[in-house]
């Protein structure tokens, strides 16, 4: 056993009390820990993901107590994957918003890392109710980085934004009490191994608990009919926040996949919630779709492009099977990034068109509109589902895996109209332009940051083989919740 | 004592709701307060019901469940924590949006109107 099982969460943790000490005035020393803590961070993924992909579960017990009773930390490939995935993404939102973007408010980069921490938790933890705790976290960090910066609609976005999720976390509060009063446990594995022999009126209570914690994990991930926050509050947030927002929809969907997993998969729950679940995803594509054809500004479009991405995935849960989780998987990797690399092109687009900002009419062109305007076709190509790039192939592989004429209809129709809203988009802000306005000078940090996250799209494509391997081995070990149960507890899920 | 402890839960739940579907920012909090202080009080019976037990094991034949308190402890601090944010955040929206109103709506009651209705009721 390994303790960098807990680097994730301790890195972060530090950085954000360091960041508190220091002299406010010090821009520099801030920015340069809040980053060197963000980069550490990608050296300790890729250690912890090669530890996972050998296979074993790592299980770290924290304070030494044993499994049920204390909290443990659990390191299997589908964590060790979205850990790598929060921190490949948090260095270009970092970078972005290192130049100029945390000088809005005082404390962007000490809130920045309690995100991060919060959100690595939630994705290591193998206890509900310490999930809802780094959830608590993760949200009361995200309060904060969503309304940085100032200005009324933030402030309206943002109040919506913490009641709903205010709401949420009571709903969490029901469902764990609901689940430890059946099963008497609140650790995941237990959990599991328990509600798979419930029978009678504590079936009856989990299967209530089970479904309250689908609502709960819905309003994080954004499904339709919780999703109606996303766009308001991505849009009015700050570019780098908004793309580490990006992940945090993505939280919510780890969840559900974690949960679905681990006792929903057989036993006694076996199939909860799947065709509810199913029902909401496509629904949610469905309207996404027209929110996608229907945005009146860029931020709005990409945020709708992240809710579309959420009901894709989530339909692909609902189905179950291996291959739609792996197919999922590599969509999400690449919607994670490549959204997160539109919402900060749209700002940087946004920045040179002075007072029209990223509303979709014609406006004075934004500097090197050449440039911005090949990242925005490769941005959008990706996002699209076209051929060649990362869209395409995950869209491929969840088309093969999940073969229901409803999904392929939305899934397809929702390529074409996101392209047709993209290129709408595109040809307003790039074609349709005026004199540039004088005095704005393309920041070179934030184009780097750009160039970055939206070059993951060919190199995913590049990359396609060894990664779709990965998230087949990673679909392959989610779909034995034995093993998981069993390096928990020390033994097989069932028999005790 | 089962039965009135659910029916407090569920009035406190209920008004909870009701005020939480209201359109200005204070019954909102005060709904959320009382949604939280709800489930809290779900979180502690959890552990069942039973009286006068210390939650010590050994020290008692019938202990009562030690860990919902330990949980509902967690649970009202976090509630405490994010209520005071939602707090601050409101007085802020009512500063930026120059109104109460959970959509920032300015009220058609405002200005002129909320200036003569003053002077009337001065009168």
């Amino acid at each position: 056993m390994s303790n960098w099982i807990m680097a994730p969460i301790l890195i972060p943790a530090l950085a954000a009390m360091m960041l508190l000490l220091e002299v406010r005035e010090r821009h520099w020393l801030r920015r340069v820990t809040g980053l060197a803590a963000t980069l550490a961070l990608v050296p300790v993924s890729i250690l912890l993901f090669r530890q996972a992909a050998t296979g074993d579960i790592q299980v770290y017990s924290l304070g030494d107590w044993p499994a049920p009773f204390g909290i443990v930390l659990v390191l299997d490939q589908l964590s060790a994957l979205m850990v790598l995935l929060t921190s490949v993404l948090a260095v270009p939102a970092l970078l972005y918003a290192s130049h100029g973007d945390d000088r809005l408010g005082p404390n962007f980069h000490s809130l920045f890392q309690m995100q991060l921490m919060g959100i690595n938790g939630a994705f290591l933890t193998g206890d509900l109710f310490n999930l809802f705790v780094f959830f608590e976290v993760l949200l009361i960090a995200s309060y904060g980085l969503a309304l940085h910066g100032r200005g009324p609609a933030r402030v309206r976005a943002g109040l919506h934004y913490v009641v709903l999720n205010l709401i949420g976390s009571a709903v969490f509060l029901l469902a764990l009490s609901l689940i430890y009063g059946a099963t008497g446990t609140l650790n995941m594995a237990d959990f599991a191994a328990r509600a798979a022999e419930l029978e009678g009126p504590a079936l009856t209570l989990v299967k209530v608990a089970g479904l309250l914690l689908c609502v709960v994990f819905g309003l994080k991930a954004a499904l339709f009919p919780l999703y109606f926050w996303l766009p308001a509050t991505y849009a009015s947030a700050t570019a780098g926040v908004a793309a580490l927002f990006a992940v945090m929809t993505k939280v919510g969907i780890y969840a559900l996949l974690r949960v679905h997993g681990l006792a929903f998969s057989d036993g006694a729950l076996a199939g909860l919630g799947d065709m509810a679940l199913w029902v909401v995803s496509l629904l949610t594509l469905g309207l996404a779709m027209v929110g996608v054809f229907g945005a009146r500004r860029l931020g709005e479009l990409v945020a709708y492009l992240v809710v579309m991405s959420v009901g894709t995935l989530v339909a692909a849960l609902a189905w179950g099977t291996e291959e739609a989780i792996s197919g999922a998987l590599f969509y999400l990797l690449h919607s994670t990034l490549i959204c997160a690399g539109l919402f900060l092109l749209a700002d940087l687009v946004s920045r040179g068109r002075g007072e029209v900002g990223d509303a979709l009419m014609a406006g004075p062109r934004p500097p090197a509109a050449g440039l911005l305007g090949a990242l925005f076709f490769i941005g959008a190509v990706a996002v699209a589902g076209l051929p060649p790039l990362s869209g395409f192939l995950g869209k491929v592989m969840l088309l093969q895996a999940v073969p229901a004429p409803l999904y392929w209809l939305l899934l397809l129709a929702g390529g074409l109209l996101a392209v047709v809203g993209l290129s709408r988009a595109g040809s307003t802000l790039f074609w349709r332009a005026g004199e540039p306005t004088a005095n704005v000078v393309l920041n070179k940090g934030r184009l780097a940051a750009v160039i970055v996250l939206l070059a993951m799209a060919p190199a995913m494509v590049l990359l396609g083989g060894p990664l779709s391997a990965v998230t087949e081995s990673v679909a392959a070990q989610w779909a034995q919740p034995d093993l998981y149960i069993h390096a928990v507890l020390g033994y097989p899920g069932g028999a005790q | 004592m089962e039965a009135l402890v659910a029916i407090i839960i569920a009035v406190l739940v209920g008004s909870g709701v009701y005020l939480v579907l209201r359109a200005r920012t204070f019954p909102v909090i005060l709904g959320l307060t009382l949604l939280s202080y709800g489930a809290n009080l779900f979180v502690f019976i959890s552990g069942r019901l039973k009286l006068d037990q210390v939650a010590v094991v050994g020290q008692s034949a019938d202990p009562t469940d030690p860990l919902p308190q330990a949980l509902v402890l967690t649970a009202i601090v976090i509630g405490f924590a994010m209520t005071a944010f939602l707090v601050v955040l409101a007085l802020r929206a009512q500063g930026e949006l120059g109104s109460d109103h959970v959509d920032g709506q300015r009220d058609e009651l405002s200005g002129e109107h909320l200036d003569e209705q003053r002077q009337e009721e001065s009168r």
